[in-house]
């Protein structure tokens, strides 16, 4: 295959990988767009192959096999609750794969025809120590991100003295490193370059807490995407370039958009540290209000003499379980004649979109979920918020109170329907640590319980 | 009348002649090439890759501006199994012959690049799956 036309068929598989993301722009055209995706994927691989640097293919047929086997294992038995671990999980492996390409790179110039071993070309050392040291980065980031959201970590901000005077250090000694190996091209500095920013990659994501997963997880999406374009940059492959831009993008858009969701800036959940004081908040502004709260029968006779409803989910009501006993609950509303409606916060879940996916899974027809922005009008016209495993995205204090940690952040305004209804095991206070004073009003009735069980109690007493 | 030999001789001198002056004229016009300003190209290859880069860039963020917030997570999973493209640079590792240190490297590279497009498709396809029209 002569060099134009694999670089033509290259092409062809950046386009497919193009029409994957924009088939998401509707759950109509997703499937066929996933399609595309794996068509590109094909055509990449099967271009490489044939090219005559490709000559010897047991090995890959080995590795695609047993990496093919789990991976295919792996994504037909996991939990949609477990998504977001799965994500970061994967994001490691991108990361480390950029890494054994770089050092493959390395070691064997020739065959990526960038140079040969002890001269390579000088722009080729800088992009390779690069992605590589991005590719490093990813790889322990998303191994700590993982371990936090799969509980092996603890969720809470590990801080300790000096930190970020530690981590800039750091990132002063990599550029160093990165500028020695460029000189010298001398094998120690190109693994010293490595070791630093594995290091790097741990002390970055390690102080930041578990309610800024999302955030972190987006934020490891767009460095995997950046590491495939640093390595696209040293085998002048355009097709990796594109595709680590359209990846590293992707994950900056989500980024900022989880951002945006908590209210927080990208350098403050960088620095890391949120809900580290939360605790101590809630305690002090508890005093004797009172609260009233109710049973299931109470909540079912409330739900069903309403002519509207809209349930705000949180993450709770992953953690419970309790999607498919809600939806029984909303077909039964609904077979009342109950308008029943889903609020979905941009944070609701670990991951963006985490939310969305879960209510699908439990056979939710997506169009009867909103977003924040669509529905946040209606709630003044609507006669029962149901409010389930979420505390923090109802918080007004979010709106009224400056000097609250969550202020600012965009919340769903269910106090202007005219009843609220949460669904809560305690009156313990959310992630931001914030007591929220909804508890506390007249048209409000706290229904204490697993949100399992109270759906289902509920749905019985609907029966 | 000259004789053939002469005759020879002075058709010899004249080709060898022709010969240097079309070397002289070769070299002008290889003169000229590398004077003349490089035309149309695309600059050196980086600049050229850079160009790649940043178009690329811009595609994506108007494309990903388009998703719809609900399909947010199998944007996640999508772009986590394209990213695995980075097996292309993996394969030209693992494809010489005989075994390197580059080699066991592409192959480790291969083998997780893997675990990551079967994975990161067939995950996306699991939750698009979920977003059917429901009745």
């Amino acid at each position: 295959m002569s060099e134009s036309l694999s670089a033509l068929c290259y092409l062809i598989a950046a386009v497919c990988f193009i029409m994957a993301l924009r088939g998401l722009s509707s759950p109509e055209t997703a499937r066929l767009g996933n399609i595309y995706g794996i068509a590109g994927m094909i055509i990449a691989v099967v271009t490489t192959l044939v090219t005559p640097h490709v000559v010897s293919f047991w090995l890959i047929i080995v590795g695609v096999l047993i990496g093919g086997a789990i991976g295919t294992y792996i994504a037909l038995r996991i939990q949609m609750t477990a998504l977001p671990q799965l994500v970061a999980a994967f994001h490691s492996l991108v990361g480390l794969a950029a890494v054994c390409v770089a050092a493959a790179a390395f070691t064997f110039p020739e065959a990526y025809g960038i140079g040969v071993r002890g001269s390579i070309h000088r722009g080729s050392l800088v992009e390779m120590a690069i992605g590589m040291a991005i590719g490093a980065i990813t790889f322990t980031g998303s191994i700590v991100a993982f371990g936090k959201l799969q509980g092996l970590l603890s969720g809470r901000p590990l801080i300790f003295t000096a930190q970020q005077m530690v981590n800039a250090g750091l990132g002063v000694l990599l550029v160093l490193l990165i500028i020695l190996f460029v000189w010298t091209e001398a094998a120690v500095a190109f693994w010293l370059t490595l070791l630093v920013s594995l290091a790097l990659g741990f002390l970055l994501i390690v102080p930041i807490g578990g309610a800024d997963m999302p955030v972190v997880i987006s934020m490891l999406n767009s460095y995997s995407g950046w590491a495939a374009c640093g390595i696209g940059f040293t085998l002048s492959n355009s097709l990796l370039i594109i595709t680590g831009a359209l990846v590293g993008s992707s994950g900056a858009i989500l980024s900022y958009i989880m951002c945006k969701g908590m209210n927080r800036s990208i350098l403050n959940v960088i620095l890391g540290g949120f809900g580290t004081e939360g605790g101590a908040i809630a305690a002090t502004d508890k005093g004797d209000r009172s609260v009233k709260s109710g049973s299931a029968e109470d909540a079912a006779f409330i739900l069903k003499n309403a002519g509207s409803v809209i349930i705000v989910p949180g993450y709770g009501m992953a953690v419970a379980q309790a999607q498919h006993a809600l939806r029984e609950e909303a077909d039964l509303l609904k077979k009342d004649g109950v308008k029943v409606r889903y609020a979905i916060h941009p944070v609701a879940g670990r991951m963006p979109g985490h939310m969305n996916v879960l209510l699908a899974e439990a056979n939710v027809p997506y169009d009867e979920v909103f977003e924040l922005d669509e529905i946040n009008r209606d709630f003044a016209s609507t006669d029962v918020a149901f409010v389930i495993g979420a505390n923090d995205v109802t918080n007004p204090a979010a709106k009224t109170d400056p000097t609250s940690p969550i202020y600012g952040m965009p919340i769903l305004e269910v106090e202007r329907a005219k009843t609220v209804l949460f669904v809560k095991r305690s009156m313990a206070s959310g992630y931001a640590g914030v007591d929220n004073e909804l508890f506390y009003r007249d048209n409000t009735m706290m229904l204490f319980g697993d949100a399992k069980k109270m759906c289902e109690e509920i749905v019985k007493a609907l029966e | 009348m000259a004789d053939p030999v002469s005759l020879a001789e002075r058709a010899s001198q004249a080709a060898g002649e022709a010969d240097t002056l079309a070397r002289s004229l070769d070299a002008l016009a290889h003169q000229l090439v590398q004077q003349a300003p490089p035309a149309v190209t695309a600059g050196t290859p980086f600049v050229f890759e850079l160009t790649v880069f940043v178009l690329a860039v811009f595609v994506g963020y108007h494309v990903v501006w388009r998703v719809t917030p609900a399909l947010h997570s199998p944007l996640m999973s999508v772009t986590n199994a394209i990213s695995s493209v980075i097996i292309v640079g993996a394969l030209i590792a693992a494809g010489p012959l005989g075994i390197s240190f580059a080699k066991i490297m592409g192959f480790v590279a291969v083998t997780l690049a893997a675990v990551n497009i079967f994975g990161g498709f067939i995950v996306t396809q699991r939750m698009l799956e979920m977003f059917r029209r429901k009745r």
